[in-house]
């Protein structure tokens, strides 16, 4: 007899996505669904997708889902949760989203302890409009708007959300993962699982897994390549492991 | 409280939200609507419900996207500047037809203006306020009764048509006290059961097939469809949504049309006028949008001379003139920046308006 030892999660659609060969949110969105499925709580979570290359996530999630304005996803997030606290929210936040036009949105959140889980990921520039500086970029790192490298005078130094949020009381749980090699697609996986138990178990308080995730069409990198961008550049700057709890 | 008791606006109408089975309610300081969220932050609790002062107006509106797209009845409260931050997110309920309720307490502007009352948002409100091409449900209470059962009635047309609904509220009208009945009805929560299931809204795909809310459509023509979607909703409701009163307009030499506190002191003119046999009335919107267009231009059939009103420097009297189409003259006096305007102001307009030629 010939056994299934691996398929489709019931959590994602049968479809392709629009994303570019070699992204990172293939990935993500993958890691999420399986954690959905084992957790078994595909009914009662209500998933955000942001304004970024993920603003069609609720293309590829077979959740109820909201699409909303560019970095609002936590202060909608905070709204569905307060008056739905049975129900499981996630947000699913790009670098621009999260970390620069949703700042207040991810810092208040967090202030506040909403109980709620929220997915960064961090591919270091804006992909959707076309590979401007984020405020993740790395110095040096040449994007559509930062010809000559992004300079640390003028442009500043990339922004680390991720230890930002862990000094808040209210955050109870920050990892950082990269998506750039299996085992440590493994510890995404593992601290996404993490993150949703915490909101489950009715834990007090903001989970947060950022994912270094790699952007190969704007790094001007091979898929590969750009695994390993993560790996020998991007980790410097953004080290992987658990910020907080 | 089914007795007659004396309140302020902001509170009459925050109580009267509570009995009109608002789940949840956002803001963020701002003066003169202070009292919303002071009353919001105890009552809700009492009841059970969600208060959040958050962080800003713009997570206050996007708050109650959130809320309302799990088909929670949600509110926010603000005034001028406040609702000008809360744009972006009116345009994305409008568009992702989401019903709320919005209280715009205003006061003068533009920029950081003031904190007297004043009607300088009717353009913002009425026309859009946010980009692309939309309608939110716009009332102009002229006192804290109507104040106050306007807010169920903006509820159940938020719900029924899943649009965003304004109440368009002044400085004066939320802190000045007047006696007031707040309905009781305390068992309405979420859905009035008159109205229909929220089908649409995000509850968990328990069952059934994903829900999406969303205000995004990127095929070809798509966005254009529901532009048509959008503006088929917008003329039904302009069809059989349209408020207003009418008052001793049937014989007038002089028709004022004002919404708001300017009615109250447009009347108290009228009145004025009337003692001295002058023949004025008034044209009141209750709905600024729907606009009673139909109501100003049967009137202006009979020739009278319009005088609009406004705590502006003339914004509801291009919706007026569009209106009277030219049959009528159409005259506009008003005070704008928190200027309020005296009965006794306007009563000089009416006679400088009415009085006639002597013969020689």
């Amino acid at each position: 007899m010939m056994q299934k030892v691996f398929t489709r999660s019931k959590t994602l659609k049968d479809c392709p996505t629009h994303y570019c060969p070699g992204c990172g949110h293939g990935i993500a969105h993958r890691l999420i669904a399986e954690v959905v499925d084992e957790l078994g709580i595909r009914g009662k979570t209500i998933g955000i997708a942001p304004v970024g290359c993920a603003v069609l996530a609720y293309d590829y999630f077979d959740v109820d889902m909201v699409e909303v304005a560019h970095g609002r996803a936590p202060a909608v997030a905070t709204g569905m949760k307060r008056t739905n606290p049975d129900k499981i929210i996630f947000s699913y936040q790009g670098d621009g989203d999260l970390a620069a036009i949703g700042t207040a949105e991810i810092i208040h959140a967090a202030h506040r302890a909403e109980q709620l889980t929220v997915v960064f990921i961090n591919n270091a520039v804006f992909g959707m409009t076309g590979g401007q500086m984020a405020p993740t970029t790395m110095l040096g790192q040449i994007t559509a708007t930062t010809p000559q490298g992004r300079q640390a005078d003028g442009q500043g130094y990339p922004l680390q959300v991720s230890e930002l949020l862990s000094i808040l009381p209210g955050a109870i749980y920050i990892e950082r993962c990269g998506l750039n090699n299996p085992p440590n697609i493994r510890k995404a996986k593992a601290a996404l699982k993490h993150a949703f138990e915490l909101q489950m178990n009715n834990a007090k308080g903001l989970s947060l897994v950022e994912l270094l995730s790699p952007c190969p069409t704007y790094w001007r990198l091979t898929p590969p390549d750009a695994m390993l961008w993560i790996q020998n550049e991007m980790t410097k700057v953004f080290p992987l492991g658990r910020l907080k709890g | 409280m089914t007795d007659k008791v004396l309140m302020c606006g902001n509170e009459a109408m925050a109580e009267s939200a509570i009995q009109a089975g608002c789940d949840a309610y956002f803001g963020y300081p701002i003066t003169p609507q202070n009292e919303v969220s002071a009353y919001m932050s105890k009552r809700m609790a009492e009841e059970k419900r969600v208060f959040i002062q958050s962080e800003s107006e713009l997570a206050a509106i996007n708050m109650v996207f959130g809320a309302s797209a799990t088909g929670k009845r949600s509110m926010t409260s603000s005034s001028s500047p406040g609702i000008s931050l809360m744009q972006e997110g009116i345009s994305y309920l409008a568009a992702a037809e989401l019903p709320c309720v919005i209280v715009n307490v205003m006061r003068g502007g533009p920029g950081l203006g003031n904190i007297a009352p004043s009607q300088g948002d009717y353009f913002q409100s009425v026309k859009g306020g946010g980009h692309g091409d939309y309608h939110c449900i716009v009332f102009g209470p002229s006192g804290v009764q109507e104040f106050v059962d306007i807010v169920p009635l903006a509820f159940d047309l938020a719900d029924k048509y899943r649009i965003p609904a304004i109440i368009l509220a002044d400085g004066i009208i939320g802190q000045m006290m007047e006696p007031v009945i707040i309905p009781q009805n305390s068992k309405l929560k979420t859905q009035n059961p008159k109205l229909p299931q929220k089908n649409w809204a995000l509850t968990g795909a328990d069952g059934r097939k994903q829900n999406i809310v969303r205000s995004l459509w990127l095929a070809d023509g798509a966005v254009e469809q529901h532009n048509y979607d959008l503006q088929a909703k917008y003329r039904q409701i302009e069809k059989k949504e349209v408020l207003c009163e009418q008052y001793k307009v049937d014989d007038a030499d002089i028709v004022l049309v004002a919404y708001g506190i300017s009615a109250r002191i447009a009347r108290g003119a009228i009145e004025r006028a009337r003692e001295l046999g002058i023949k004025a009335g008034l044209i009141r919107p209750i709905t600024l949008w729907p606009f009673p267009s139909e109501q100003i231009s049967k009137t202006a059939d009979k020739l009278p001379v319009f005088l609009v009103v406004e705590m502006s420097c003339g914004q509801m009297v291009e919706d007026v003139r569009l209106a009277v189409s030219g049959k009528a003259p159409v005259v506009f006096w008003g005070r704008p920046g928190g200027g309020i305007p005296t009965v006794e102001q306007v009563f000089e307009k009416i006679q400088e308006l009415t009085i006639k030629p002597k013969k020689k």
